[in-house]
């Protein structure tokens, strides 16, 4: 590591928010809370993969003026590496189905015992 | 206190994991070979400005199938769980009245923001955005909508149709693609090509595609919105 790039930053960033949200899984009381966690660890993976798919001083993978074109188009010398960005669309949206199903899950809590802490749902517990 | 050690434990060996990652990571200054061939030949084989469209889209189509299947899915479960009983379809949300300020602007707001949201999945193949993104944005004015007026009815019949279409006309337009193009899910038909380049009619039927996609997410979003706000009144 001899330099910090945008890379690292949003690489540290990526983690940081990971490691938060799934401190905030295993500690928090409240189902509201421990979901909103959830889509805090959710955000943290999505920002590694897309800073692992970032090259040194590239921009946006839109070609436009603004964009260094090779002949033909050919913009491989100028953009960053568009797989992983295309990846995360994927992983945002089916993270998306994940917590509207646990909120679904919550509504059904709630109205069960009238109460979103997590200790008073013990039927499971062993 | 044993849990507390055990919470520790997990988080140091989730640092642990990072950490190595953090460590080996060395920003890359040229593309793997996979991206720098979409990178070189994205632009004339799918005409798109917008690779990651390309990608999304064409490249990967497949996956942006399963991805609105994947919310389909979780939409039909929603309904599904958060069912209402028939003698508690007609009751009315109890609430606080809302304030002037939201009902006002949700009248103003809501005509743009939909607005917005048209033209995000619109020029998805030109600028950052596309169907997901833009059915997302339609949604937000729906739950603004929702928000101004609690006991507000959603038409579910106009829902139900919108996802319906937009989500056979992708299908089809794939089928199409075996049709007249190289493959299922292929943007270019023979004999029309990609169109001019940067222009709202280019890259095939990707715009095609993304408008049904944004429709699709939409009505789709609402509809959870919609199960959400209804049960309300079971509790």
């Amino acid at each position: 590591m001899e330099y910090i790039t945008l890379g690292h930053m949003s690489l540290l960033l990526g983690i940081s928010l990971t490691v938060i949200g799934f401190w905030g899984i295993l500690t928090q009381k409240n189902i509201i809370k421990i979901i909103l966690s959830f889509t805090i660890a959710d955000a943290g993976v999505n920002i590694v993969i897309v800073s692992l798919g970032y090259v040194v001083g590239k921009t946006a993978p839109i070609i436009d003026n603004a964009v260094v074109q090779e002949a033909g188009r050919n913009v491989s010398a100028s953009v960053v590496d568009p797989i992983p960005q295309a990846l995360v669309l994927t992983s945002i949206v089916i993270g998306f189905g994940v917590t509207a199903l646990m909120l679904a899950f919550a509504m059904k809590m709630f109205t069960a015992k009238k109460t979103l802490d997590i200790n008073q749902f013990n039927e499971l517990k062993w | 206190m044993l849990k507390n050690i055990l919470i520790a434990l997990v988080l140091i060996g989730f640092g642990v994991i990072f950490y190595d990652l953090f460590m080996v990571y060395e920003a890359k200054t040229e593309l793997t070979d996979l991206a720098h061939y979409y990178a070189k030949n994205g632009a004339n084989e799918i005409g798109g400005a917008n690779l990651v469209t390309s990608i999304v889209v064409t490249y990967r189509g497949f996956d942006t199938l399963g991805e609105v299947t994947i919310l389909f899915v979780a939409a039909s479960i929603i309904s599904f769980f958060l069912k209402l009983k028939e003698d508690e379809e007609e009751k009315v949300i109890g609430s606080k009245d809302t304030t002037e300020l939201l009902v006002t602007a949700s009248q103003v707001l809501v005509p743009l923001i939909f607005l917005f949201g048209v033209y995000v999945f619109m020029n998805g193949h030109l600028t950052p955005g596309g169907g997901f993104q833009g059915g997302s944005i339609i949604a937000t004015g729906v739950a603004l909508m929702i928000m101004a007026n609690p006991n507000f009815k959603i038409n579910t019949q106009i829902i139900h149709w919108i996802e319906s279409i937009s989500g056979v006309a992708f299908v089809f337009a794939g089928v199409l693609g075996v049709l007249l193009g190289g493959g299922f899910l292929d943007n270019t038909f023979k004999g029309l090509g990609v169109g001019e380049f940067g222009t709202l009619f280019s890259a095939g039927v990707i715009p095609i595609i993304y408008s049904f996609v944004g429709l699709k997410v939409g009505a789709e979003i609402s509809n959870i919105l919609n199960k959400y706000q209804k049960s309300q009144k079971s509790i």
